[in-house]
């Protein structure tokens, strides 16, 4: 080791990281909207789509909850381009085919979060809105919906947090963020244990920092009766 | 895609691929029992102990569920393990093995987890039950084994489900430091095959299936512990 | 009398059937409600009470029969006229239903402003009105999670009368309350019959509907079989099926032997009152 940590976390660790670091956010910020999106439509589908939308809905998140998310991101990558429907076939490129994984699986989890959040709304809530002479659009917009949100929020900041932790995979179909940069200076370098760590520090301040701020939005919401659980 | 082309590669794919499931099942079981090994008295330090014990396990808790399974495979196989290993008194004793760091971060990881299902499942029972314990003359370590444990455990099992399967998929990125599971498997069959639709389908299958199987026995736990009645007060 | 034939009732249903999982729950049931009068829905549970309120604004939609209000039929198919029903229709929930997220005077105020389209100041100080008349102006910015089950029911009476409605239906107003929390709702809903304010309400609350109903009406199995003045239906002589009911849940509830009952009518109005009043004294601080 010619050099002490300290410099060469200066002078390469920290540049190099610091590049594979607007990669992680290009990847998980459009994952994240993804994943937001698709939950939401999932979830709501879920409860109240008629029969054969909720068990396409359903088929939808046990198959991607119920295999690895490292065989997605293979699928989409490497598997995609062999399936050609009358001679054409979609090849994605890694950042475009991680987003897509990871929003897919990501959207899986958020609608349970968003189905339970709906599903934890008494009936009374709706039906008092009703005899007040609301539509069921109105009661939906002004008492159902502020009220799942609150309670699916939790959940869903979780997964979210889930989601950075996951977008190391894309290193796996080769996109150049946190984790593939770290992997090319370690392999460079041969000093491992120190760029490996460091690499563990981005992600811990990544991973607090997302949960602070989630926090102070859950906060922001909170309500009587609508409190974030301590943990 | 020629179905009958995708079939023959599949068959012949199968066996080797089922080979994988020795050693991913050999990863869940031990990442498993090293979790509980450790999550059970973390959690009861996190509950129970002098506040430097708890901030400890707090610390713990945050570092493993903070950082990416990915990247601390890479800490452990790449990094400590490797270079623990090169140590005189270290050496010899397999820490340079793939599935070892891989059952290590898989194991921690899930302490951390489980550490926070059984510190909760501690905290959702009512404070009678210590107070009745001490009350009877048991030590607060008598009380915690005897009482607080056994009640604290089977409340837990629905969550542990939850957690195999999560051990379950996590257990798939061990194949980036080496180790022959599923994964690996597919990933060096589709390659050869030129067959990664069918490969990827085939590995989704097997691993939907070791989810299946994982969750029924744990419920099938769970109905054999259950005593009844006894079931978690609320939403906790 | 006179007035009545001449001014159609408020509210009437006519002859409502309603039939689920294969039980008649309601049995062509046809009731009215003239302006200003107090009708009590009493019968043992499962009789129907609660699915015949419910049919009455439509939250429960009734198989057969029609609703009338102030002698119109409302055309259940028609959202307008829904809404235009349940507007000028209150109802009181068992479990009160308030909107677990927003405060006290938000409950009372989120209608008025969805559904009558008022300002948020105007509506908000209607709210706050609202509140005061059943005083709990000093709970106004509480969350339901921090009331009483008292102070909840009173919330949602404040916020069913600030829609200014025409009649109330009232289901079961203090069953899901502890005791010592009745009075206070009681004491409310006592005013309330006192303003001439025209209701429907299922109670088991006996001794309290019988001092201020104009007429018992006696359900079970999905129909009314017994109807009139509490003093004709309670007279000990009467040989009446709700004499025969009250007298067992007065037992129950230790409100009254069968004989007191019959007997002294004016002592368990006293009795309501009293225990109204006591209630409000009393109430619990949060």
């Amino acid at each position: 080791m010619s050099t002490t940590y300290l410099e060469f976390l200066r002078a390469e660790l920290v540049p190099g990281l610091m590049e594979g670091l607007w990669t992680s956010i290009a990847v998980i910020v459009p994952s994240a909207a993804l994943g937001v999106l698709i939950g939401l439509f999932a979830g709501v589908l879920r409860v109240y789509g008629p029969r054969p939308v909720r068990q396409f809905t359903e088929a939808y998140v046990s198959l991607f909850r119920g295999t690895p998310l490292v065989v997605q991101v293979f699928f989409w990558y490497f598997a995609l381009p062999y399936i050609s429907i009358g001679g054409h076939s979609i090849v994605l490129d890694a950042i475009p085919a991680s987003i897509l994984a990871f929003g897919l699986c990501s959207g899986a989890y958020q609608s349970e979060y968003i189905r339970g959040g709906l599903l934890s709304i008494k009936r009374g809530q709706i039906r008092a809105a009703l005899a007040l002479g609301m539509t069921t659009r109105q009661a939906v917009q002004s008492v159902v919906l502020p009220q799942a949100f609150r309670r699916a929020l939790p959940g869903c900041g979780n997964e979210l947090i889930y989601l950075i932790k996951y977008s190391s995979l894309a290193s796996i179909i080769t996109v150049n963020e946190l984790t593939g940069t770290a992997t090319t200076i370690a392999k460079n370098t041969w000093r491992n244990i120190e760029v490996f760590c460091t690499l563990g520090v981005y992600y811990l301040v990544l991973v607090t920092l997302a949960t602070w701020l989630l926090h102070l939005l859950e906060d922001s919401l909170s309500v009587p009766g609508f409190e974030r659980h301590k943990s | 895609m020629d179905f009958s082309l995708a079939y023959t590669a599949t068959r012949e794919a199968l066996p080797y691929m089922l080979g994988g499931v020795i050693w991913t099942v050999g990863l869940i079981c031990g990442a498993m029992l090293l979790g509980l090994a450790l999550g059970v008295p973390l959690a009861v330090l996190h509950v129970y102990g002098p506040w430097p014990a708890r901030r400890a396990v707090s610390i713990y808790v945050w570092l493993f569920r903070g950082i990416p399974i990915l990247v601390q495979m890479y800490i452990f196989y790449f990094g400590l393990l490797a270079w623990l290993s090169t140590l005189p008194l270290l050496s010899g004793l397999g820490l340079d093995s793939p599935f070892v760091a891989a059952v290590l971060v898989l194991g921690l990881t899930s302490s951390a987890y489980q550490s926070q299902i059984f510190r909760g499942a501690i905290q959702s029972l009512p404070a009678g039950q210590l107070k009745a314990a001490r009350a009877m003359g048991m030590t607060d370590a008598q009380a915690i084994r005897s009482i607080i444990l056994p009640q604290a455990l089977r409340l837990s099992i629905p969550a542990w489900s939850n957690e195999y399967s999560i051990l379950l998929k996590d257990s798939a990125l061990a194949f980036t430091i080496g180790v022959v599971e599923i994964m690996a498997r597919m990933r060096a069959i589709a390659s050869t095959t030129h067959e990664p639709v069918s490969m990827t389908f085939l590995a989704g299958i097997i691993f939907f299936a070791l989810t299946w199987v994982g969750v029924k026995a744990l419920s099938l736990l769970e109905n054999r512990v259950r005593i009844a009645g006894y079931t978690r007060q609320g939403a906790a | 009398m006179a007035a009545e034939n001449q001014t159609p009732p408020v509210l009437e249903a006519r002859a409502l059937g309603k039939t689920l999982g294969g039980n008649r729950v309601l049995d062509a049931v046809s009731l009215a409600l003239p302006k200003g009068c107090v009708k009590v829905l009493i019968g043992p549970s499962g009789a129907g009470k609660s699915t015949l309120l419910q049919c009455l604004n439509f939250l429960i939609p009734p198989d057969s029969g029609s609703i009338l209000l102030e002698g119109r039929e409302v055309n259940a198919r028609s959202r307008r006229e829904l809404c235009s029903l349940r507007q000028q229709v209150g109802m009181i929930f068992q479990d009160f239903n308030l909107f677990d997220h927003l405060s006290a005077m938000e409950n009372v105020r989120v209608a008025l402003m969805k559904v009558k389209g008022m300002s948020k100041l105007d509506a908000g100080e209607l709210a706050l009105a609202e509140l005061s008349r059943v005083g709990l102006l000093d709970k106004a910015a509480l969350y339901p999670a921090n009331l009483s089950g008292g102070q909840k029911q009173r919330v949602a009476i404040a916020r069913a009368l600030a829609m200014d409605p025409k009649v109330m239906l009232l289901d079961e107003p203090t069953s899901a309350l502890d005791p010592e929390l009745i009075g206070e709702v009681l004491a409310v809903i006592r005013d309330l019959a006192q303003n001439g304010m025209t209701m429907i309400i299922a109670t088991h609350q006996i001794s309290f509907s019988a001092s201020l109903a104009d007429e018992f009406l006696f359900m079970e199995k999905g129909r009314v079989i017994e109807s009139g003045s509490p003093a004709e239906l309670l007279r000990r002589d009467s040989g009446s099926r709700t004499l025969a009911f009250c007298a067992k849940i007065s037992e129950l509830s230790g409100e009254a032997g069968e004989a007191g009952l019959a007997a002294g009518l004016g002592e368990s109005v006293r009795a309501g009152v009293s225990v109204g009043a006591a209630g409000l004294g009393a109430e619990s601080p949060v």
